[in-house]
């Protein structure tokens, strides 16, 4: 086969298969910014801290960095629902989310950040479980399990997300919240109480993809500033709010982000996702799958 | 009969053609046609979510893009954003009062004033707004000191500070008393006797046929009905769609 | 030493323009009153160090007039207008990177580095805000959050400019007129803060800054009454890019050397923040107060804790400020007033 080819096609399948993890970052903005229309800019840092955990805590134990990931999503949760009380407390009940709300989040996001660097130094930190070094081959595409494990768990906790969303009542109030507070009332379903739940569901699953991401590649403190533009860029060109057009997104995403790198470096892929961001605002801010936002 | 209207109208000061909006595969607003005489009093009614506001919204600018074509004074307003169509002449006031909550009554009213040609006397003028509203007194408290009513009156102020030749009133009596109703009624009614015309919109019936020299009535996105209030409130279809839910 | 004298500049220059009675009636600008009060505690500070004699008051001087550019110019269009540009190192360092480009093409010197740094932020700021003001006002945030990221991938990338080496400014020994080059830089910084207040308190006091203040109240309602708001924005996130940008020329020819990671500092993004909030958003003397407050701090606390620790305490101040005090410094003064 032509070697440019060759190169294209395992350029868009490990974009695929990073546009699955992508997926999982963005999907946890879906939820706060989409749905609960919370401006977590924070989410990034959180994911990152999230794979610090993961080092941490897969280091000490000698345990798999992906069962980590989902061993300690139940405390992210509760730190996620920490942070919405306080937003809540403070902010959105004064109904002053836009200005001082927005600067809460990007001190959260900077305190994550900078307390990294104090406590792990600014150095790139990483944990590779035993398959990271085997390879699948079919035909002439390259199936690294460094990529394939951390995608299938990303794709695994958005299929459970979307499911609850869809099927159980918690998950159809979580839907609900954004658009009509007042009807939750009239079911006797508190929407503080709702939004608070889905919030720490979103953190946790930041934290879920920055287990998954710590495989993949090494992770230092301001990691989380590449991630911002892409799960923005991600979350709103899938249309804000629907998990499906994010996940569509994200592997789309990753393949133009892949695919580049491939053909002219990888220290252009930052340009890509700000590229992207600023083109989807100026001429699809309603996403390329959604209705308006 | 709205085509008879429109027919013995020389120089009408707004004319909607054709005006409709849809969100998706929803028709919220479905070709409305609709000519205003200038200094006429017309009142606009219809249940909840039957393109009432949709309406305003097509005319203010609010929403950038719809169907059909709207003028004003004879000038084409498609396409303009709200603040040209405002300097233009059309004012409006919101469901819900909207005031610019850190800034004091009267710099409420200076606001207007300062982007529309009258920077070097804005604080004159305004006061003289204010005064119309009886609000003068109140000049220097910020929005939230100020009671419903006052909050009213403070919008139509604002309004006023445009010298607009159409006042659109969404629903400017909401949640008012009896007594405050009729306050708001008589300065709209001062408004008008100085030649702005007034498009009513509201759900007190008493303010509407007390005002209205003539009534269109919106169900369902369409335009049902136009004419004198006393015939229009009188036709069966008005009755059943309308008046028989209330 | 320098920090107490900062703090007097903001107190002479609160008396040169009585706020006493915000949003009454009419303020009376008394603009040349301020302006001349400003040169003449510019004159004394220069003076005042002079006598000291000692080179870190002009180095921490500097300190604590370059943030208060940078916190000035974000306020004009956070705390008057409400959109938050989180995008202040971005500026801050495209601004000293043209300085640096600027001298190795044309070999232009610092002044005129300046004026073609303000102008090329002031592009940047009007091409970020012309491509996402006419969306809700956090997309605006969100771009300038990726765009400090975005403009250090070209930057490290740029080898013209030293890419992620760096580059070198040579500093003369002395600038004529004045004792060193210290002062030297002090006192352009200083001409700078002057311009960037009495900017920021004029678009307070006109009718841009009525109309920004309307926008950031009711966007809604502000248009219905014939403010053109995309106008007054664009103006805002212009101004606010320029007057960033000027903060970060000089950078290069303060410190000789210059390499993307201290010009892209997250200190500049989260001070350009926390300090106008702290100060007081939405009033010309906040970003003063916040500056002159957190600088001095942080410039006292770094011969004791380490750099990292030192920011650390901003974030953590600027989250306990917005949520106890939502109004800063002088909002609280207010109230209790």
């Amino acid at each position: 086969m032509d070697p440019d080819l060759v190169l294209l096609l395992n350029g868009i399948v490990s974009g695929l298969l990073l546009g699955g993890l992508y997926a999982a970052a963005a999907t946890g903005l879906a939820v706060s910014f989409g749905m609960l229309d919370i401006v977590n800019i924070a989410h990034p840092a959180l994911m990152v801290m999230g794979a610090f955990s993961v080092v941490l805590i897969g280091t000490a134990l000698g345990l798999d960095p992906l069962l980590v990931a989902v061993l300690q999503a139940p405390l992210f949760y509760l730190l996620g629902i920490l942070i919405y009380g306080v937003y809540h407390h403070f902010f959105e009940k004064r109904g002053e989310e836009a200005l001082q709300g927005l600067a809460f989040f990007f001190g959260v996001m900077f305190i994550i950040e900078v307390g990294l660097v104090m406590a792990f130094g600014p150095e790139q930190r990483f944990l590779d479980p035993p398959y990271a070094f085997i390879t699948w081959r079919i035909g002439e595409i390259d199936l690294p399990l460094r990529m394939l494990a951390p995608a299938l768990l990303a794709l695994a906790a958005l299929g459970a997300l979307h499911l609850y969303l869809k099927r159980s009542f918690t998950g159809l109030a979580v839907a609900a919240v954004a658009q009509d507070a007042e009807a939750l009332r009239l079911m006797a379903v508190n929407p503080v109480r709702i939004k608070r739940l889905a919030f720490g569901l979103s953190v946790a699953l930041a934290s879920i993809a920055g287990g998954a991401l710590v495989v993949v590649q090494p992770v230092d403190p301001s990691s989380g500033q590449i991630f911002i533009g892409r799960v923005f860029a991600i979350c709103i060109m899938g249309g804000m709010a629907s998990l499906p057009g994010c996940l569509t997104a994200a592997l789309l995403f990753g393949v133009v982000e892949n695919v580049t790198a491939t053909f002219y470096g990888p220290s252009w892929s930052p340009a890509v996702a700000f590229g992207w961001l600023l083109l989807v605002l100026a001429f699809r801010p309603q996403g390329l799958f959604g209705r308006m936002a | 009969m709205s085509a008879a209207l429109q027919a013995t109208d020389p120089a009408p000061l707004l004319r909607a053609e054709k005006v409709g909006k849809r969100f998706g595969g929803f028709v919220a607003l479905a070709e409305v046609d609709l000519v205003l005489r200038p200094g006429e009093r017309l009142g606009l009614i219809g249940p909840n979510g039957s393109g009432k506001s949709t309406f305003v919204n097509c005319i203010s600018g609010d929403f950038a893009q719809h169907d059909g074509s709207v003028t004003l004074a004879g000038a084409k307003l498609d396409g303009l954003k709200p603040h040209a169509r405002a300097r233009r002449g059309l004012a409006r006031t919101f469901q819900l009062p909207q005031p610019f909550g850190s800034l004091t009554v009267l710099e409420n009213v200076r606001v207007p004033l300062l982007f529309g040609g009258h920077a070097a006397e804005a604080t004159e003028r305004a006061m003289a707004c204010l005064e119309q509203v009886e609000l003068a007194a109140k000049a220097t408290k910020l929005p939230r000191e100020l009671t419903q009513v006052e909050q009213r009156r403070l919008e139509l102020a604002r309004a006023i500070a445009l010298h607009p030749q159409l006042l659109i009133a969404d629903e400017a009596m909401a949640g008012l008393s009896h007594a405050e109703v009729d306050q708001i009624l008589a300065l709209l009614l001062r408004l008008n006797a100085a030649g702005t015309a007034v498009i009513m919109i509201e759900h007190i019936m008493r303010a509407v046929t007390e005002f209205s020299e003539r009534l269109i009535v919106f169900v369902a996105g369409r335009k049902i009905a136009d004419g004198a209030p006393r015939e229009v409130l009188a036709m069966p279809e008005v009755e059943g769609a309308y008046l028989g839910k209330q | 030493m320098s920090a107490a004298g900062e703090r007097g500049v903001e107190a002479a220059v609160g008396l040169g323009a009585p706020r006493a009675a915000p949003k009454l009636l009419a303020p009376s600008p008394h603009h040349a009153l301020f302006w001349l009060g400003a040169v003449l505690l510019g004159a004394a500070l220069v003076v005042g160090l002079r006598l000291i004699g000692n080179e870190y008051g002009y180095f921490a001087g500097y300190f604590i007039l370059q943030y208060i550019v940078l916190s000035s110019a974000w306020n004009i269009l956070g705390g008057y207008a409400g959109y938050v540009n989180f995008g202040a190192a971005g500026f801050m360092a495209a601004g000293a990177y043209t300085a640096i480009a600027l001298r190795k093409a044309f070999g232009l010197d610092l002044l005129p580095g300046i004026v073609a740094a303000g102008f090329v932020t002031g592009l940047l700021g009007l091409g970020t805000g012309y491509l996402t003001l006419r969306l809700r006002g956090v997309f605006f945030s969100i771009a300038t959050l990726c765009l400090a990221v975005v403009l250090q991938t070209l930057i490290v990338n740029w080898d013209y400019v030293g890419g992620s080496r760096g580059a070198y400014i040579v500093r003369p020994r002395e600038v004529p007129p004045f004792v060193s080059y210290g002062e030297y830089m002090f006192v352009v910084m200083l001409m700078l803060a002057i311009l960037a207040v009495g900017i920021s308190r004029t678009v307070e006091l006109s009718r841009l800054g009525r109309g920004l203040q309307a926008i950031r109240d009711n966007e809604r309602a502000a248009e219905a009454v014939g403010v053109p708001t995309l106008r007054l924005k664009l103006i805002a996130t212009t101004l606010c890019g320029v007057l960033m940008g000027v903060a970060g020329a000089p950078l290069p020819y303060y410190s000789g050397y210059l390499n993307p990671e201290a010009a892209f500092s997250l200190a500049y993004a989260v001070n350009a923040i926390a300090m106008p909030l702290i100060g007081g958003a939405g009033s010309w003397l906040g970003p003063v107060i916040g500056a002159v407050l957190l600088g001095g701090l942080q410039q006292a606390a770094t011969v004791t804790i380490s750099s990292a620790l030192n920011l650390w305490i901003v974030g953590w101040m600027l989250v306990i400020f917005v949520a106890l005090f939502p109004r800063g410094i002088i909002g609280w003064f207010r109230r209790r007033a």
